[in-house]
């Protein structure tokens, strides 16, 4: 599985999101900063579930974060997310 | 991570209204994220203290823990830790960071940040 792949199956796995979309945003910023050849490194991810209802700004996103530390703390340098509930 | 990192933050962000931690510079941002962050408060007319992260390994890794949050940039407004990016420019199209700025009472231009929103309307 490719990073897309496994940000999209632990994201299902934990939230059961209604909308899930990732989109590798890496050639976008082709020579930025932790870029490296063949993508991978910067995501979009929009993300509706009921998990998130009620949740602050900050809180939702943790919520993310927390999910994929991995990905963050490894090939993932810039991750944007618009989360909503679900 | 140090202690010593984490009380020259939280000094930082407690002797200062509004602190972005971001790539780069006010004046010369390094990164598209932090440099929209910045841009917002400079055209909001927000006096702000910009730290670069990219000048600093310990403050760099030691701000992601202060916050428990794992990305840069990251905005504080009187001690607390608001958002990164995506959080400040939705709050800046809704509103809520004008309500923010108010209730703290850091002075910023309404009229600008009206613009911004006009010239974001939803599609």
């Amino acid at each position: 599985m490719n990073t897309a792949e496994i940000i999209e199956k632990k994201l299902r796995e934990a939230f059961r999101p209604a909308r899930l979309e990732v989109i590798d945003d890496s050639e976008a910023h082709r020579g930025h900063g932790g870029w490296r050849e063949g993508g991978g490194t910067h995501f979009k991810v929009v993300i509706a579930a009921p998990a998130f209802n009620g949740l602050g700004r900050v809180q939702r996103q943790r919520a993310v974060h927390k999910v994929l530390a991995e990905e963050l703390a490894g090939p993932v340098h810039a991750l944007s997310l618009q989360v909503e509930d679900g | 991570m140090s202690d010593a990192v984490h009380d020259r933050i939280r000094d930082e962000v407690g002797s200062n209204d509004v602190v972005l931690y971001m790539k780069g510079t006010a004046q010369m941002p390094q990164c598209g994220f932090s440099s929209k962050v910045a841009g917002v408060l400079n055209y909001m007319g927000v006096p702000f203290k910009d730290v670069n992260v990219l000048a600093d390994d310990a403050v760099r890794e030691g701000i992601k823990s202060f916050s428990d949050w794992p990305t840069i940039p990251q905005l504080y407004i009187k001690g607390e830790f608001v958002g990164g990016c995506d959080i400040i420019v939705e709050m800046t199209l809704s509103g809520e960071l004008d309500e923010m700025f108010e209730k703290n009472g850091v002075a910023f231009d309404k009229a600008a940040a009206e613009k911004i929103r006009e010239a974001n309307q939803p599609a």
